[in-house]
């Protein structure tokens, strides 16, 4: 199978798209990964699952005996959280585990750049390939909450560029983090972070649990801040203070992206 | 390789293959512990007891059972299910991927057996080294829901939660032994993610743990039933609430024995395969 054979990431991502960032040529990158994957199908799949488990179980099953929250019936409240943490997840495992593998043991980047490929290629490549990955699972995911009938809203079609700045915000901080990582032993610490953000962060029940001081805790959480703008979005509860929101991620985003860049170089090419 | 010749297994052979992996896990235990006592303790925190609160305050609050006449509350119900579900979260985790590095990577399961013992003390002392880390998660899990109050104490003298901890550890071994006994076929990890995202997550989240299992769709109840976990769910809630009958606890550890006997019969085949070809 050569490259040409894939005219769908050629028109998706073009040969010169990506100039200022590097040889133009992440698109290779992407093609490379799809490649791979068509061999990983499986594992590609299977994490569209899980969030779809969690819905039914707990948004289903469990929200029958917990009622209505915020006005609106349980699984139309925990799904939109799901789909905050699963773009969370998704693009966090991709840019640490993922990425450390490719670093430290198969040597991919370093084959790459013995290529006409630069750095900023790969990162880039890379960073697509994560955010198309977490683009599928969350259409998919959104795609079941409007048969289910969960969706409230024309806005909930702004959700699926959300969950890319979800993802690009996780990605970018997890990339960076993943830089300074020496051994599989650090990846406990990815785990002890995305854990409790996971089961605190309001993906199933409204912060008024809390006292004030955890609540301004978690408000400074990112996965808050994720959950909170998708949550407006598909019950259709759009408001200024969500721009809030979209800083906060952008930010980070960028933040991190800015870090992993320098870090990556060093890695690298030193 | 028809030289070797292997040692009838006999448990003082299993307990130097235990004796080995204790020695390793004396030095690695660390790493152990954010995985397996901080995510079944958050998880109490977050849905036992502030999702607890809006489900003991909505319309379901009823759904729990009764203790002593009165309705169960969810942070009681929850609790000893995520113990039994520690046990199967530990006892995948320990049956997977080590199991692969022992054979494939690190090949200690060949140093092993180049000694006195052979491919079924092997085996068996795995399975006594897994059981042990069930053990010390389920005690380490039962302290913490002590702590934080998800504790009645039930049964005679009030140790029902205490026992709750034999029964999860025995609601471990009976995915440890069949897991371990496959794993050991296993090339390649991808048949680990699919044990991972198609068993473990959904008996997590279908077997009782999170609502009872009566919940469930008519269709999908018996699957549930016959699940290893439904078992241990209800033998460990059971235990730990005071509700257990004679005729339940018997059922489930006949059931869970069974599951146990046959991945042993089924492990001594795999390991004897792969081990003494």
């Amino acid at each position: 199978m050569t490259t040409a054979d894939l005219p769908l990431t050629r028109l998706l991502l073009g040969r010169r798209a990506f100039g200022p960032m590097g040889g133009g040529k992440a698109g290779v990158l992407v093609e490379r990964n799809l490649m791979v994957y068509r061999r990983l199908w499986l594992t590609m799949v299977s994490g569209f699952f899980e969030p779809l488990f969690y819905l039914l179980s707990i948004g289903v099953g469990l929200g029958k005996l917990t009622g209505a929250i915020d006005g609106v019936p349980y699984a139309h409240y925990v799904a939109p959280g799901l789909l905050a943490v699963s773009a969370m997840n998704g693009a966090v495992f991709d840019a640490t585990f993922n990425v450390f593998f490719k670093i430290k043991y198969a040597k991919i980047y370093d084959a790459m750049l013995a290529t006409p490929l630069r750095v900023g290629d790969i990162a880039l490549g890379d960073i697509i390939w994560a955010q198309l990955r977490g683009l599928m699972y969350s259409a998919a995911f959104l795609i079941v909450m409007l048969a289910m009938g969960l969706v409230h809203s024309w806005w909930a079609l702004l959700a699926l560029p959300v969950t890319v700045l979800v993802g690009f915000a996780f990605a970018a901080v997890g990339m960076a983090c993943t830089s300074f990582m020496r051994s599989w032993q650090d990846f406990d610490l990815v785990t002890l972070a995305l854990m409790p953000m996971f089961l605190f962060s309001g993906a199933f029940y409204p912060l008024s649990v809390y006292n004030h001081q955890v609540r301004i805790l978690i408000e400074a959480l990112p996965l808050y801040h994720g959950i909170d703008l998708l949550r407006a979005l598909t019950l259709g509860r759009v408001h200024v203070g969500l721009l809030w929101d979209v800083l906060y991620l952008a930010v980070m985003g960028l933040v991190g992206a800015a870090v992993a860049a320098r870090r990556l170089e060093k890695l690298l090419l030193t | 390789m028809s030289a070797v010749t292997p040692v009838p297994a006999t448990p003082t052979m299993a307990v130097r293959e235990l004796r080995g992996l204790l020695t390793n896990y004396a030095r690695t235990w660390r790493g152990s512990i954010i995985s397996s006592v901080l995510a079944p303790l958050l998880s109490l925190v977050a849905l036992g007891m502030s999702l607890g609160k809006i489900v003991d305050a909505g319309p379901g609050a009823h759904s729990f059972g009764t203790v002593d006449g009165r309705p169960v509350k969810y942070l009681l119900f929850l609790a000893p299910a995520l113990l039994a579900n520690t046990a199967m979260q530990t006892a995948i985790g320990e049956s997977t991927y080590p199991v692969m590095s022992s054979m494939k990577w690190q090949k200690t399961f060949h140093a092993s057996i180049a000694s006195p013992l052979s491919s079924f003390d092997v085996f068996l002392g795995r399975l006594l080294f897994v059981g042990f880390r069930i053990l010390m998660n389920c005690a380490i899990f039962l302290a913490v829901m002590a702590l934080f109050g998800a504790v009645h104490a039930a049964g005679p003298a009030g140790l029902g939660p205490v026992l709750a901890v034999p029964a999860a550890v025995l609601t471990g071994l009976a995915f440890a032994t069949p897991v371990t006994a496959w794993a050991v076929t296993q090339d390649r990890d991808t048949g680990f993610s699919v044990v991972f995202r198609f068993v473990m997550i959904p008996l997590f989240l279908f077997s009782g743990t999170f609502f009872p299992v009566t919940r469930l769709p008519v269709a999908i109840r018996p699957l549930a039933y016959a699940t290893p976990l439904w078992h241990g769910v209800d033998l460990c809630r059971g235990l730990a609430l005071g509700t257990a009958t004679a005729g339940s606890v018997l059922l489930h550890l006949v059931y869970l024995l069974a599951v146990i006997g046959a991945g042993l019969w089924y492990g001594a085949r795999t390991f004897r395969r792969r081990l003494n070809p």
